[in-house]
């Protein structure tokens, strides 16, 4: 029995990996989500300079053989900058990712699998917390407890579950009846068991496909709330922050804008690409076209 | 359908009183009061200041005293602009606001609704990829980076329209109307090219197609009611979307309606006029969200019954 849900499970994914691998412009979105991770890891190591070293008397420069990206205002290599914010850019969605993913998850699991009045109170609590304007929120977060890097993924994290909980909750109330889980509930494995073992795994098509969605909108969130100087502080640098800087100076030194934009841009194209690839790789409708 | 709006009327004011309520205790329980400013301001001003804005008294007096005001629809006086109240500022605000958003809307609606509508009827060709490569690109460029880019192009190297100010100079309000539109068109031209393509492979279409009328007429009189009806439903959270994206553009053009506001009152910490504002903005999109919600359940004679069969 396990065995042939095995088996099941591994002729989805590969179905979809050949459906994915035929799509370039997903290829291409994980292509460059790949190199933006492991440049991220490695940037310590292999940033051209240091992240705080400052040339004051060269100022800004633009992009030449010994700083492919030119120079800001302080003489600080706008490579090494970009690969640091990148950093945190990255690191923002995919903390605050994993925040949404948790609460999401597990609040969705447990509606749709209990049903009933747990079901209707707790999404109604969904549905009353969906009303509210959160980006406005977020900002008042920001202002109330100070600009926090740790309270940011709190906060964006807590804005972007609820689409999680829905997904996963109208999945799990689709598979509660299924026979597996009647098979499971007449082994007498405990709900808990049912949940983590048969239900959440069976969930994760629409999850991953959500997910990979929620990461360049939460980096999005990040960067906006950091242009207004409400997100990232200094030291701490983002793509956000650094457009922010790029903008007021970007009459003289264009170029301090344009990078950090095209890094900005370039990821959240990646992003969108490989979620849209991944949505119809994953959906079995699709397979019709 | 009355009985629906009602209904989701009522819901909305739980929802409002947990807005007023969350905002007003975070608010106070902001750590540094508002007049624990870099001067040291003598005790009795203090106290004096106090007693003007009742801070003297039991927070939960406070709050009640808040919530009576606000259900009169007074938000006090401003903390940081002396002598005004948060009311005159939102007055002043949101007119600019609001056309602002309005001609953002104006630029995502006709842009979207043109390109998503002419992709759709020539599914996988030309006409398809080129506007949907486009919205990519419109979905991927945020508002404060499209901006500053339109500045530095059509404000500063061709100085064709001017940069910043709203209604001084002929001509300021295009780049910040087309800054605040472009995600939104490319949005919309997503959604409606995907409810178009649903529609025009139904039935009904087909019957039309057979009775010999004009591809044209059969869109405009046929399809795009149904096919509108995802970014009809759109619109409220775009609306949200619209308020949140002026807060940048208002910053990067320098025009003063609620979003630069609120930014604003953001870094003084001015609570009370954070405070009136969350509560205000948060009653508008609120409302944009039913409306909404109504209009797209008026155009779908499927969700109509279903709600009738509910209730």
């Amino acid at each position: 029995m396990a065995d042939a849900i095995e088996d099941h499970g591994t002729s989805l994914w590969k179905d979809a990996w050949i459906k994915l691998s035929k799509n370039r412009l997903a290829l291409f979105g994980l292509a460059v989500l790949i190199i933006l991770i492991v440049t991220s890891l490695l940037t310590p190591l292999i940033a051209p300079y240091g992240y705080e070293t400052q040339d004051l008397d060269m100022g800004a420069t633009a992009p030449s053989l010994q700083h492919w990206l030119g120079t800001d205002i302080f003489g600080r290599d706008m490579l090494t900058r970009i690969m640091y914010g990148g950093r945190v850019s990255l690191m923002v969605g995919f903390i605050a990712t994993a925040v949404a993913l948790v609460i999401g998850i597990l609040w969705g699991a447990i509606a749709g699998f209990f049903g009933g009045r747990l079901d209707a109170i707790m999404m109604r609590i969904v549905d009353v917390l969906y009303a509210l304007p959160f980006m406005i929120f977020i900002i008042l977060l920001m202002v109330v407890f100070g600009r926090n890097i740790l309270l940011l993924f709190l906060a964006i994290g807590a804005v972007e579950w609820l689409t999680m909980a829905r997904i996963v909750r109208s999945q799990v109330m689709a598979l509660r009846n299924q026979e597996f889980v009647e098979a499971a509930n007449s082994l007498g494995l405990s709900q808990w068991t049912i949940i983590r073992r048969h239900i959440i795994p069976n969930t994760l098509g629409p999850v991953i496909v959500y997910t990979t969605l929620t990461i360049p909108s939460v980096m999005l969130l990040e960067a906006f709330l950091s242009f207004l100087g409400l997100g990232i502080q200094p030291p701490e640098s983002s793509w956000g922050l650094l457009i922010n800087y790029g903008v007021e100076t970007m009459e003289e030194f264009p170029w301090l804008l344009i990078f950090p934009g095209i890094a900005l841009s370039l990821t959240l194209f990646a992003l969108n690409f490989l979620g849209d690839g991944l949505r119809d790789a994953l959906d079995p409708r699709t397979s019709k076209d | 359908m009355y009985r629906f709006a009602i209904s989701r009327l009522l819901q909305a004011i739980p929802v409002l009183l947990v807005v007023i309520t969350v905002t007003f205790f975070l608010v106070h329980s902001a750590p540094g009061g508002p007049f624990s400013a870099d001067k040291a301001v003598p005790p009795e001003v203090i106290k004096a200041l106090e007693e003007q804005y009742n801070l003297n008294q039991p927070v939960w007096q406070q709050y009640l005293s808040y919530l009576g005001d606000v259900l009169q629809g007074d938000f006090g006086p401003s903390f940081k602009y002396s002598g005004r109240t948060v009311n005159e500022l939102i007055a002043a605000g949101l007119p600019i606001t609001a056309e602002l958003a309005f001609y953002a809307m104006l630029v995502a609606l006709s842009v979207g609704i043109t390109a998503g509508v002419g992709a759709a009827m020539r599914p996988n060709t030309l006409q398809d990829y080129l506007p949907m490569t486009g919205a990519m690109i419109g979905i991927c460029m945020p508002s404060f980076l499209l901006g500053p880019l339109l500045v530095l192009i059509f404000g500063i190297h061709l100085d064709w329209l001017p940069v910043s100010g709203w209604g001084d100079i002929p001509g300021d309000k295009i780049l910040p109307s087309i800054t605040l539109g472009t995600g939104y068109a490319a949005y919309i031209a997503r959604l409606s090219r995907g409810g178009m393509l649903e529609v025009l492979s139904q039935d009904y279409i087909r019957t039309a197609r057979a009775k010999g009328l004009s591809e044209r007429l059969i869109i405009i009189k046929h399809a795009l009611r149904g096919g509108l009806i995802p970014v009809v439903a759109f619109l409220g959270p775009a609306f949200a979307g619209l308020l949140a994206g002026s807060f940048v553009v208002e910053t990067i053009f320098q025009i003063p309606g609620l979003g630069r506001f609120y930014v604003q009152a953001a870094f003084n910490r001015d609570y009370t006029l954070i405070l009136g504002m969350t509560i205000f903005l948060s009653t508008l999109i609120i409302l944009f969200n039913l409306l909404s919600d109504m209009l797209a359940i008026w155009l779908n004679p499927k969700l109509r019954q279903e709600i009738r069969g509910t209730n």
